[in-house]
């Protein structure tokens, strides 16, 4: 019978299949980072249990490291107990770990991929939501919680049920200056941050073929943002030559082994898919979010929805509050909208890619004043990289401030906040009410938009400095 | 992990939709390495309004949440179960809820059940005309009542039977060791390891 993609990789994993209960899946590569760890090690010691499979298992600091300073001891006590207990329960149980300094050091989902840990067909989990980044490489990844990354750590092993499949095909060509990130916060707006609930998606079709490595994990980063369990993007040869001589990618007889199997993985032409959605890139343009959810954006070009033109009243509620929250009144231009800070970094865009674009904008330019710009690679390699480029001068020179690598403004959880009532343009995943800081109000943008606006002082695209 | 059967409580009305997990508690409260007293980051940032429900002294002590489509979006921070658990709450409705924090409740013995949107809007018009209202919550019987109404709710057998005997996922799993042995050996060998290149 004909598979999808993602039936393919699942079947594949399949340790134990009963009839009326859920599947017991194999779990190829697990994540793991500071803040939703302890209370799993703990759980193992509780039990008397090992990590089955410490050689399938990577931890990094990234939620809570300092962007700055970073050779000094953590300056909040709490932060700082939560990365060294990360630490000790490393030791303990064997497991790798890339700590604050260490080269490989980074934001999770960077390093994956970055060290040929994410190949196509595997499994991989963290506990994280962002994990759907890695469907880029066609790996079925998914966020999990915190009972389930001990039990991951315990059995390398999930019992769960068959997702449903969804295709979001994207057809025709991106026009220029029209970016991933705006393609997929445009996919959102569309299907709504529910809409692809149970649903793993499938992002097919001439556009999403066109893009780079680097900018499909950044449209499968936010699958979850419309509600989908992962995101997927079949395999093809900008996938192998992007891991052909990564550290940990196959080499050799494996290589060509693991090829073969890779080439079998794509959706047959028959398959079906549970939910069938798609969308003409030729019409998409810059895209940023007004509201407090993924879901609420429209494009740069256009004006502040109405709520009351919303026909479903809890939508239409919804709405009417995240105008309150986010100091905004309907029809008023986003061009118009002002920001504060503006954010490039996240493991949506904190890749060298991403710095680049942002780069090629503010080069010769000056951020506004008044205007904070922090620029956070998204890896300690990412930032190597472009200082080899040269990037963290332009930026600099700019009047932007360049960081050292981890989640940073995307969450607040280090000192990267915004203070209440302050508004950002930022590149990374999530514009709910306090994500980047109590009272902060949050844009989602592409790199691009973030630095345009970070010259012009309110949301704007480069076309607008020309 | 508790055995859940019948819960009778009163429930919070929260009539908003789309309540992600850095409303239910923002990133801030995620520090702790323990497992216990994550109720203080519940709703943090709203609860900074006197007005906000679970402000409200007529609704204190409620053990049933009634909110809007899609609770629990965004991050899989099972802290978010945690905080509702640790200040009480045994079952959480609503006509839709984000799939991790679905699972990560479910695992956890927090109730979700989902019931159609004009039944929540019901159940909120009731209990706000009486906060003193008992919710029944079945889950043999699937169904959720009340003096205003009957609603049956699904959940799929397994989920229910592991439920009810308050059964712990992990120790389900290790009965199947001997399969995942015999898998691991079946892998393929050009899969990676996270062990530094050199050693294996």
């Amino acid at each position: 019978m004909d598979r999808t993609l993602a039936e393919k990789v699942w079947d594949a994993h399949v340790v134990r299949h009963v009839e009326g209960e859920p599947d017991l899946l194999y779990i190829d590569l697990h994540l793991l980072h500071e803040v939703t760890s302890p209370q799993a090690f703990d759980g193992l010691r509780a039990a008397g249990r090992q990590v089955r499979r410490p050689d399938l298992t990577v931890a990094t600091e990234d939620h809570n490291v300092p962007t700055v300073d970073i050779d000094r001891p953590i300056a909040d006590p709490v932060s700082r107990t939560q990365v060294e207990t990360l630490r000790r329960n490393c030791a303990e149980f064997g497991v790798p770990l890339f700590p604050l300094g260490d080269v490989d050091q980074g934001i999770v989902h960077v390093v994956g991929p970055q060290l040929g840990l994410t190949q196509p067909g595997m499994t991989v989990v963290c506990g994280d939501s962002h994990t759907s980044t890695h469907g880029a490489f066609g790996a079925l990844a998914f966020g999990i919680g915190t009972s389930e990354v001990e039990h991951v750590l315990a059995t390398q092993t999930l019992p769960l049920r068959p997702f449903k499949t969804m295709a979001v095909t994207v057809e025709g060509e991106l026009p220029a200056g029209v970016t991933a990130k705006d393609l997929i916060l445009a996919v959102i707006a569309r299907i709504g941050t529910g809409g692809g609930q149970g649903h793993v998606i499938e992002y097919r079709g001439e556009a999403i073929r066109g893009l780079s490595m680097e900018a499909r994990m950044t449209v499968c980063n936010m699958s979850i943002e419309a509600g989908a369990r992962a995101g997927m993007i079949a395999p093809d040869e900008k996938t192998f030559a992007f891991l052909a001589g990564r550290p940990h990618a196959p080499t050799g007889v494996e290589w060509h082994a693991a090829l073969a199997w890779w080439r079998t993985l794509a959706t047959d032409p028959d398959a079906r898919f549970d939910t069938e959605v798609v969308v003409d890139a030729t019409q998409l343009s810059p895209f940023v979010t007004w509201g407090t959810n993924p879901g609420q954006g429209v494009p740069l070009s256009s004006t502040v929805p109405d709520p009351a033109a919303l026909t479903d009243a809890s939508e239409r509620a919804a709405a009417e509050r995240a105008l309150e929250y986010m100091g905004l009144t309907a029809g008023r231009p986003m061009r118009d909208i002002a920001v504060d800070t503006v954010f490039v970094g996240s493991c949506t865009n904190g890749r060298l890619e991403d710095l680049r674009s942002a780069a090629d904008v503010v080069r010769g330019r000056r951020v506004a004043d008044g205007v904070r710009m922090l620029v956070v690679p998204g890896s300690v390699r990412v930032r190597l990289a472009a200082e080899a480029e040269g990037l963290h001068e332009v930026f600099t020179a700019a009047g932007a401030e360049w960081r050292h690598a981890g989640c940073s403004m995307c969450l607040g959880m280090n000192p990267d906040q915004l203070a209440p009532g302050e508004r950002s343009a930022s590149t990374s995943n999530r514009n709910f009410e306090g994500r980047q800081g109590k009272g902060g109000r949050t844009h989602l943008v592409s790199p691009q938009v973030a630095a345009a606006t970070a010259v012009v002082g309110r949301l704007a695209s480069p076309a607008d400095l020309v | 992990m508790e055995k859940f059967t019948v819960h009778a409580g009163r429930a919070l009305p929260l009539r908003r939709s789309n309540v992600d997990t850095d409303q239910i508690i923002p990133a801030v409260y995620l520090k702790r390495v323990t497992r216990s007293g994550f109720e203080d980051g519940l709703f943090a940032a709203w609860r900074a309004d006197p007005d906000f429900v679970l402000n409200r002294p007529e609704h204190e002590g409620a053990t049933v949440l009634v909110a809007g489509p899609d609770f629990g979006t965004g991050s899989s921070r099972e802290h978010a179960v945690w905080a509702l658990q640790d200040h009480g709450f045994r079952v959480v409705i609503s006509p839709r809820f984000a799939d991790i924090f679905r699972g990560n409740s479910l695992k956890g013995g927090l109730l979700t059940v989902e019931l159609p949107v004009d039944v929540v809007e019901r159940l909120w018009s009731d209990v706000e005309a009486d906060p003193e209202l008992v919710i029944v919550v079945d889950l043999e019987r699937r169904e959720v009542s009340w003096p205003g109404g009957t609603a049956a709710f699904e959940l799929d057998d397994y989920t229910r039977w592991r439920l009810m005997e308050g059964l712990d996922d992990i120790g389900l799993t290790l009965r199947a060791a001997d399969e995942i042995a015999a898998f691991e050996l079946d892998r393929p060998t050009f899969l990676p390891t996270t062990r530094p290149r050199g050693d294996g």
